[in-house]
């Protein structure tokens, strides 16, 4: 028979036989993995000596836990998939049967009630049902509200999905005003509201939109031109003590130092593109990452200039474009000026404003590029130098725009982020930093600016929730701290999408002119360049 | 050569030198391209055509020689003195690659666009006045448009303007590629085996193609297909390990025995029989027809010469000495000279992974 005989062992052994097999070979695994991670354990004794803690009870379980998952997944979850086809090969969707079957009126309609039962009893909860329990209600409360917002969404999929752009920018541009809103009918006061949102806001809001600016500013280098960029976190670097050191020595204002600090990491950004031009993928990736770590150590180091590792402190605020200050002690103190209330929410939501205006303007510049023949120099340089060359484009120039535009925008980022802390010191710019950055580029999909603005909100708004939840404490008990456990859910999240989307969330690519139809590139015939 | 032919020669190439360490990939080689011709550049695989190219369009700097340009204009472009991106830009000379290099994640038209960076990018103040919208970009912006459209018409594409060029079928693509080097706007076009891997059907209209080009634009053409080759090209050059054989028209050279005998191999027996089969119109024919496009070697080694990266990236340290006796040519003057009958070695130093062209022997019955 012409049926290989390997598969036949497939075909005739049942999912459960199967999924025995895979069990076990599951369990040898976690075995060998975690004997050395979990099985034993350094510790300390009275006397301050090292000793060998062993855990083999914790260490059975955790290799249980893993074979029955296994197990399980093998014996009825995929079977299962494969019925439902869950996952929709080409577009990592749902099929719309199973998720309409997900999310039904009446389910909607609990979800709702649920939702709105618990946030009205919320502050009564600890002192009715106990502290424990109220934590679980709590986060029974977040998952009623995300299914209801699941729901809403999906019943609107059509229509946000043909205007995500624009539906996004008004979100982004309403968010501040429906916090502060919503949290002031909470709180029964307008004070109140805006002493709320500062969380929001700043934390959330803030932070998350500064990644996506960087993220934006690296994409140009590595999503469209190709250049494998490890050192980003530099061009941020110099953007901040920029601002920071001209700012607080020489009392200029924002205004002028923002571009000063974009045109300095421009600059940089040449210097480095120089002598890294003629390398090539993980050459180019390692001479980048050098000099990210160069930039710190100077930082650390020049300490006349930037005062070493204990940072530039008493950097100025932003004032309102020289018109109004947001120091409660001015004279054109901004609640003085509009006769309102002193609150710091203020200045939280105007530098809201002020980075989201920064990073629409990076979006609308790589857009406006893209179209352009740099841009298309860019790209056609991630897809084949070679052919560039053979063409006329002159790659080194090219090249180098690609870095000094980057650059640019972390350099912008930087100014910003110097000005909303007040301080800044070299930690904030370590390699972590700059390998953030680049995951939300990777995990967003090269070159899709939306898929990257998705990619930072679910890394950093992800990473940031992490802290909220309280809950868990009690399921692994008081002293276990969730924010620990951030970067190993980082990491796995990276996994898990890059198995789900090799190509990141948004892997087909615009075309940047068309002749009859705009037709989306599909990831598969794009490249992601050699460096 | 008389003053009135070296003027209308577009590309002069005098004493060219190419060498790999030990290798000597081109040895002395000169030859003249006509404006308005299609100049046919043969020889068996590894003869150094390719690297031929590669010296003209600035991939590789020649070890010695001379590489002149004379534009339409009277200007003159020493090319091996120019960066690698001028001489497109500057000199107008376009190529395509042997084994094609699209930009395989952007849509035909966007191939297209690339091509007409330089243009474009002088219309858009580069780059800061069109960011701004001020200045002549979209007029220009448009007309690229236009002149990609007449491409992609001329080269039977225009249906799939808007597809990625890596979905395109091979022969698609490389007539993609020829329309894209078209847009840079070239007075000399370097086609590095145009055919290969072409059915029949393609491969006659690649010839329109082709012959709907030279009256704009003077072709060097590398080439295996013999039928496109005697077909299209005024004048062809024949190269044997880097070294010229034979220059003339198509008809002389397809008769010139050396000729022959480097796309046959010559061995000691059969020298004789080749001798005497060189004046056998019949035998010559049958020669010249050479490989059937669908499954000659003359073809399909174009598909086994590795990726261009082969061609361009070698690394330094590959050394390949190539004996004297390895030139069929070289055994066949031998043998006219001295003793018919001298055993010879044969070749020793086939660059390794290139199989040769021609069908050796089992062509001939
Ligand atoms: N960069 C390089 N480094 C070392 N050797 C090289 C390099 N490029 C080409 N060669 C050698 O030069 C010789 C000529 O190669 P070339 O590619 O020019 O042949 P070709 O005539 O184009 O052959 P084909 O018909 O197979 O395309 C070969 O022996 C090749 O191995
Ligand atoms: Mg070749």
């Amino acid at each position: 028979m012409a049926v290989s005989v390997s598969s036949e062992r497939d075909t005739v052994a049942s999912p459960v036989q199967r999924a025995f097999r895979e069990a076990l070979y599951a369990g040898a695994i976690s075995l060998g993995l975690f004997i050395l991670f979990i099985g034993l354990k350094t510790d300390q004794n009275i006397s301050n000596q090292l000793i060998l803690a062993q855990r083999w009870g914790l260490l059975i379980t955790v290799v249980v836990l893993t074979m029955l998952g296994r197990f399980f997944y093998i014996a009825y979850g995929q079977p299962f998939m494969a019925n439902q086809k869950i996952a929709d090969v080409a577009t990592g969707l749902l099929p719309a049967s199973v998720a309409s079957r997900f999310f039904q009126l009446p389910a909607f309609i609990v979800a709702v009630v649920l939702a709105v039962i618990l946030v009205a009893f919320s502050s009564a909860l600890p002192a009715l049902v106990g502290p424990d329990l109220a934590g679980y209600l709590q986060f029974l409360r977040a998952l009623a509200v995300i299914y209801a917002l699941a729901c809403v969404i999906f019943y609107f999929r059509a229509f946000i999905h043909a205007n995500f752009t624009k539906l996004g920018i008004a979100a982004l541009v309403l968010y501040p005003i429906l916090v502060v809103v919503v949290l002031s009918v909470y709180a029964w006061s307008i004070m109140g509201g805006l002493q709320g949102s500062l969380k929001w806001v700043d934390n959330y809001g803030i932070q998350i939109l500064i990644y996506v600016m960087l993220a934006w500013g690296l994409n140009i280098v590595v999503g469209l031109a190709g250049l494998l960029d490890l050192g980003y976190v530099a061009f941020y670097a110099v953007g901040a003590y920029a601002y920071a050191l001209l700012g607080s020595h020489y009392g200029l204002s924002f205004w002028i130092l923002l571009p000063a600090a974009g045109a300095m990491a421009a600059f940089w950004g040449v210097l480095l593109g120089f002598p890294v031009l003629r390398l090539r993928g993980d050459y180019l990736a390692i001479v980048t990452l050098a000099f990210g770590e160069i930039i710190r150590l100077v930082l650390i180091n020049w300490r006349d200039v930037t005062n070493g590792s204990a940072g530039v402190s008493g950097i100025p605020k932003v004032t309102f474009f020289g018109l109004m200050t947001f120091n409660s002690s001015d004279p054109n103190y901004i609640g003085k000026v509009l006769d309102i209330a002193q609150s710091s929410a203020y200045y939280k939501i105007f530098l809201y404003y002020l980075i989201l205006a920064l990073a629409l303007l990076t979006a609308f510049v790589t857009t406006r590029l893209r179209r352009m023949p740099v841009g298309r120099a860019w790209e056609a340089l991630r897809e084949d130098e070679i052919a560039c060359r053979s063409l006329g484009i002159n790659t080194t120039t090219t090249k180098l725009t690609a870095f000094a535009t980057g650059a640019m925008f972390g350099g912008f980022a930087g100014a910003f982020f110097a000005a909303r802390q007040g301080f800044v010191s070299p930690e904030s710019f370590v390699f972590l930093e700059s390998a953030i950055i680049l995951a939300i580029v990777v995990l967003g999909g090269m070159g899709s600016l939306v898929g990257i603005a998705v990619a930072a909100l679910v890394m950093i708004g992800g990473t940031e929730a992490l802290r909220e939840l309280d809950f868990l404490k009690s399921i692994f008990g008081k002293d276990f701290t969730p924010e620990l456990y951030r970067m190993l859910l980082f990491g796995m999240a990276m996994v898990i999408v890059m198995l789900w989307k090799p190509r990141g969330f948004v892997g087909s690519r615009e075309p940047t002119a068309f002749l009859r139809e705009r037709k989306a590139v599909s990831s598969s015939f794009t490249k992601e360049g050699h460096g | 050569m008389s003053a009135n032919s070296m003027k209308d020669a577009i590309l002069q190439v005098e004493h060219l030198s190419m060498k790999f360490g030990g290798l000597v990939a081109i040895g002395d080689l000169s030859f003249q391209a006509k404006r308005g011709e299609i100049t046919a550049l043969i020889g068996p695989n590894g003869a150094g055509k390719t690297t031929v190219f590669n010296c003209i369009t600035g991939f590789y700097k020649p070890s010695e020689g001379m590489i002149t340009l004379n534009g339409a204009d009277g200007s003159s472009f020493l090319l091996e003195r120019l960066p690698n991106h001028e001489i497109p830009a500057r000199a107008k000379v376009a190529r395509t690659f042997q084994n094609i290099r699209l930009f395989s994640g952007m849509t035909l038209l966007e191939n297209l666009l690339v091509a007409q960076h330089n243009k474009l990018m002088k219309a858009s103040g580069y780059t800061i006045l069109g960011l701004f919208g001020i200045g002549g970009y979209r007029r220009a912006s448009a007309e690229s448009v236009e002149l990609a459209k007449h491409w992609l018409e001329k080269a039977d594409l225009v249906d799939r303007a808007d597809d990625p060029a890596g979905d395109l079928p091979y022969g698609a693509q490389r007539r993609l590629e020829i329309a894209r080097a078209m847009c840079t706007g070239p007075e000399l076009l370097c086609l590095d085996e145009p055919a290969a891997g072409l059915n029949p059907k393609e491969s006659a209209a690649l010839n329109s193609l082709l012959m709907d080009i030279k009256s704009s634009t003077s072709i060097l053409l590398i080439e295996h297909d013999m039928s496109v080759v005697m077909q299209i090209s005024d004048h062809v050059v024949v190269l044997e390990y880097g070294r010229k054989i034979s220059d003339g028209s198509p008809q002389s050279v397809r008769t010139d025995p050396r000729v022959i005998a480097a796309y046959l191999g010559v061995d000691d027996e059969e020298v004789e029989t080749v001798l005497t089969e060189v004046g056998d119109e019949d035998v010559i024919e049958q020669l010249d027809i050479g490989p059937d496009s669908a499954h000659g070697p003359g073809t399909s080694s174009s598909y086994l010469a590795g990726p261009v990266s082969d061609t361009i990236g070698h690394s330094e340290g590959e050394r390949v000495t190539v004996s004297k006796g390895a030139s069929k040519a070289a055994q066949f003057d031998a043998r006219v000279s001295a003793a018919p009958r001298k055993p010879t070695e044969r070749a020793t130093a086939k660059p390794a992974g290139k199989s040769p062209t021609s069908k050796p022997r089992g062509g001939r019955k």
